[in-house]
């Protein structure tokens, strides 16, 4: 790319965007030149600058980008690599998406001044105003809204679409201004995250590292795919890898789709029914307990409530141990036999008996989960099964094990600009603010999980939605969560940040232009087997009217008369030095400030993480935070802080009326189980290649070779007549979405899976929820805002569908 | 003279295509046109048997390509103004666009999908072994960016240590062009000319 004989970068990234695929390298552009007469004279050569920066998306990859830069415009996207890398060189090399940054930071789409809504809300029609303006607008409603409603009234819902260590200066701003509505838990993670302080306690009960895997005889993946979930060079893709390559374990992949992570060697996958892996643990257990196999040393020391014998001494004599469940003495009396879980899992009874009689021989046993497995109804439920699986054998806290949990990541520790503290105490699940706009004022504890207060005092009235998509995109029942963001009686303001024009941020009443990390100063610590911190400077000059987030948060602090307050006098730089000054006190190893910036990636090597390891060494005096200080099998704690909950039906298995205190199955409200003759098909989401949830959601490039497909069996499409490539209509009662047919074995029959994240694209203005056509393919206009069970979280796998051809 | 040679290790590969826009990206390839290309092969089965129980056969394995750069290429000899040519000292094959009229026999020879002709520029395009990184002693972009270090490039009788000339489906029979492209297979894949072994996903690559 050195040589550009007749065309200077400036003039060569311009006329990309306005003549297409005419400008090449070399020769090519020559002639593209001489045939469109398209560019200016030859200009001398200016010199090509180099600056780091890192992916900021919501990926814990945040993987390094290196920017080519003449005439201060990025001319292409490298990272940190070299040519003779060997595989065990540590290099945070970018993603497919990360090399396509020049497209996005030169898209069409991108918000370069502030804007105002002229239309209706949700409609996207807006106009340019001055900052001034914008500021006001949003600072003057913002005083309205605490001076009528309270702070409670003030939410900053989930949003994910940069990290760095001052990126997120809106709590520190809101929380110096009275606070904001707090909320819990993250639509990653929400049900495993509110199950396993139960089982595990509050702290200590991360998983193993895959490093640790590489010494395990047998590994168990449910619901996890390594390589599509964090795809960049130093993260779990390149783990995966590399554990595939060393390790001598057997391994399977369980998982009702054969996804990317399994190609190539496809022995590994096991395919079960989505949903059901709680049932699979069970038919297991029966079986493990049947043929001695159960560790019973270790379920007695480390565990309550396997069995009788350490059961809660109110719990006694009431057959409500696991075994009890599972030998059918208890519970829903139905013995948890291979053959019972076969009927549910879709895995053959024998190759049940098969997998159990492996899991009870083979050691160390390496149990690992993704978070597919519990973003479900039964969520809470699957994931703890999970999880119990490794402690039935006793294969916890030991080398070559995990806890069951998914691997653990390595980080250096960067403290991150201080957000001080909230005054207000309510705090409600981050999936349901829609609700809370609704109706926040009948929020309780016992309906909807409020926390830290029995019940919400008013509804959420003014949002700021920095950087996320999460308002239409990427919640659940996009055509409900349209519906409530309409009305401007219920949320009366909506402040909206981001980089390019967004689904959700089409809801905004006031919009501010943001910019990339990499066209800032900025940090951020992360990894997985190894560490990397990575130290950005501005890739190019501050383009048309964007700001930073700290300078949007300095003007509106500043209408409020606390701008030194919020400041302490310092820019966003001088914050980032001081604090990176003070993650060197306490980590001495960390490069100096300047040697960070200069060499832009810093990687750290590390040992293997083992799960629990202290636990296991010495469980007395390293007692687990569980009111046992044991692993608990049967939780008596869930029965208490859930007492007097209303549930609805499905939350909990027909036998009981509390939520299931062991690790049991229960069938999912829209899953497997519960096809109707309108929908028989289940439907679930999973993380597609081409973009990390919907950030990357507009790029041509990464769309035209990552269509967004319906994956179905050929045994559900011939039947309807579709075949691949065909476009095809997803729908259920909660809407219709449109998109191409992938007909392929990868995926079991009786499911559909499809990408979560594609852009939404639908005509809003009918009033029927079922006219709103989704030609953008996005899944969430198939799914639910009803929360699950305990962690009133996003159930979003769990649907049930039919597909007809378009 | 040297003459050079990619690797590609599919028992590594996910199938991301990183490799493919780490390309686009630096040889400024927009929308329709990419020098790099991933195909999925699938075949088998995934049913359900009369006890509701899913039964699979089904392999599935990903397949990175650009051009091979053959020793006996078949789109140079169909050309008929030379313009795409093989370089005698790094045998990395490549199109004089000042001489090439776009007439794209180049393209319908070529067994690995690699030349196409750009409408909008008039001539052919292909992956050019990134010839100027390597003159600077650098490796293709597409294999310093492999986040799995899938890919490797060098010189023929390095890169013939590491696998086994152009040997899985969907690639035709090696011989027939004699592919500068070494392979280390996949448990999955199947041999070079196997008629199961078809190109599943068509619209991602064409």
């Amino acid at each position: 790319m050195q040589d550009m004989p007749s065309m200077n970068r400036r003039t060569f990234v311009k006329s990309t965007g306005a003549l297409g695929a005419l400008a090449a390298v070399g020769g090519a552009a020559a002639t593209g030149a001489n045939l469109f007469g398209a560019t200016e004279p030859a200009l001398a050569e200016s010199e090509e600058k180099i600056t780091w920066g890192h992916c900021a998306i919501n990926c814990p990859g945040r993987c390094s980008l290196k920017f080519h830069v003449k005439d201060d415009e990025v001319v292409w996207v490298d990272t940190c690599t070299s040519k003779d890398a060997g595989f065990d060189d540590p290099q945070p090399r970018a993603c497919l998406r990360g090399r396509t940054y020049r497209r996005w930071m030169n898209h069409p789409d991108r918000i370069n001044y502030p804007m105002k809504r002229v239309g209706k809300r949700g409609e996207g029609k807006f106009e340019r105003i001055s900052w001034d303006e914008a500021i006001d607008l949003a600072a003057t409603k913002l005083k309205e809204v605490i001076e009528k409603y309270g702070n409670e009234a003030v939410y900053l819902p989930y949003a994910t679409g940069v990290s760095a260590t001052t990126a997120r200066p809106f709590n520190r701003l809101l929380n110096m201004l009275g606070g904001s509505l707090n909320r819990y838990g993250d639509y990653s993670t929400a049900q495993i995250t509110a199950i396993t302080p139960y089982m595990y306690g509050s702290k200590n009960n991360g998983g193993s590292s895959f490093k640790n895997a590489e010494d395990a005889k047998l590994i168990l993946m449910f619901g996890t795919s390594p390589t599509e979930t964090r795809q960049g060079g130093l993260t779990t893709h390149y783990d995966w890898v590399q554990l595939r390559e060393k390790t001598g374990a057997k391994i399977y992949v369980i998982d009702p789709r054969m996804n990317d992570s399994i190609m190539g060697h496809s022995d590994q996958w096991l395919p079960i029914n989505p949903g059901t892996d709680a049932a699979l643990v069970a038919g297991i257990a029966h079986y493990l307990i049947q043929h001695d196999m159960c560790d019973m040393d270790f379920l007695h020391t480390y565990c309550v409530g396997f069995d009788e014998q350490t059961m809660p001494e109110a719990y006694q004599g009431k057959n409500m141990s696991y075994f009890d469940y599972v030998m059918g003495m208890g519970y829903d009396k139905v013995e948890k036999t291979p053959a019972w879980a076969a009927k549910v899992t879709g895995i053959p009874e024998k190759k049940i008996e098969e997998l159990a009689e492996e899991i009870g021989t083979t050691k160390p046993l390496f149990v690992c989960q993704g978070w597919g497995p519990q973003r479900r109804s039964n969520g809470e439920w699957t994931s703890w099964s999970i999880m119990a699986l490794p402690c039935l054998v006793g294969q916890v806290g030991l080398a070559g094990t995990n806890n069951g949990c998914r691997e653990a990541r390595n980080s250096p520790t960067l403290q991150s600009l201080p957000a001080g503290t909230n005054p207000v105490k309510a705090s409600i699940s981050c999936f349901v603010w829609t609700d809370a706009i609704k109706h926040g004022a009948d929020m309780t504890a016992k309906n909807w999980g409020v926390k830290y207060v029995d019940k919400l005092n008013t509804g959420i009235k003014y949002m700021i939605n920095y950087a996320g998509n999460c308002l239409t995109n990427q919640h659940g029942d996009i055509n409900y969560a349209h519906d409530i963001l309409v009305d401007e009686s219920l949320c009366e303001f909506i402040l909206g940040i981001d980089i390019v024009m967004t689904d959700s941020l089409k809801y905004s009443d006031v919009i501010l232009p943001d910019m990339f990390r990499f066209e800032q100063n900025s940090q951020i610590a992360t990894g997985s087997n190894w560490g990397y911190v990575i130290t950005g400077t501005p890739a190019t000059s501050v383009k048309y009217e964007r700001k930073t987030c700290y300078e949007m948060c300095e003007l509106i602090a500043d209408k409020f008369g606390i701008k030194d307050k919020f400041t302490e006098g310092k820019t966003e730089l001088e914050w980032m030095k001081e604090l990176y000054e003070k993650s060197r006190e306490k980590d001495e190893e960390l490069p100096t400030w300047d040697e960070a910036v200069k060499m832009g990636v810093y990687t750290r090597e590390y040992a293997p993480t083992i799960s629990m390891k202290k636990f296991r060494d010495d469980p007395a005096a390293n007692a687990l935070t569980t009111p046992s200080g044991k692993i608990e099998i049967f939780s008596e704690k869930l029965l208490k802080d859930t007492e007097g909950w209303e549930l609805t039906d499905g939350d909990t298995l027909a036998c009981l009326n509390t939520l299931p205190p062991i690790p049991a199955y229960v069938p999912e409200w829209d899953g497997v189980e519960t096809t109707t003759d309108e929908y028989p098909l289940a439907l679930g989401g999973f993380h597609y290649r081409g973009r990390l949830h919907s950030s990357w959601g507009g790029i041509e490039e990464l769309k035209e070779v990552n269509p967004q497909e319906a994956w179905i069996n050929p045994a559900d499409a011939e039947p309807r007549g579709i075949k691949q490539g065909d476009t095809v209509q997803v729908k259920n009662e909660f809407g219709t979405i449109e998109l191409l047919a992938k007909v392929t074995p990868r995926v079991i029959p009786g499911m559909v899976a499809i990408s979560q994240g594609a852009w939404h694209n639908a005509d809003m203005s009918s009033s029927d929820p079922k006219a709103r056509l989704d030609k953008g393919g996005c899944i969430n206009t198939l799914t639910t805002h009803r929360p699950s069970p305990l962690a009133k979280g996003n159930p979003q796998h769990s649907n049930i569908c039919e597909v007809v051809k378009a | 003279m040297t003459r050079y040679a990619f690797h590609f290790d599919g028992t590594r590969c996910t199938g991301c295509k990183t490799c493919e826009m780490a390309c686009k990206d630096f040889k400024d390839l927009s929308v329709g046109t990419a020098f790099r290309k991933v195909y999925e092969v699938t075949l088998g089965t995934t049913e359900r048997d009369a006890n509701g129980c899913v039964i699979s056969s089904c392999v599935s394995y990903p397949l990175s390509m650009s051009c091979n750069h053959c020793d006996d290429p078949a789109c140079t000899k169909v050309c008929p103004t030379t313009a795409m040519h093989k370089d005698p000292e790094t045998g990395l094959v490549s199109v004089d666009a000042d001489k090439c009229i776009g007439c794209g026999y180049c393209h319908m020879a070529c067994p690995y999908n690699a030349p196409k002709v750009d409408r909008e520029k008039g001539h052919s395009v292909k992956c050019d072994g990134c010839a100027e990184r390597v003159a600077a002693g650098e490796k293709p972009v597409c294999v310093e960016a492999c986040p799995a270090r899938a890919l490797d490039f060098g010189t023929i009788e390095e890169m013939a240590k590491l696998g086994e000339r152009g040997n899985i489906a969907p690639l035709p029979e090696p011989t027939y062009t004699k592919p500068n492209l070494y392979i280390k297979a996949s448990a999955d894949a199947l041999p070079a000319g196997a008629e199961d072994g078809k190109v599943v996903n068509p619209l991602e690559v064409m």
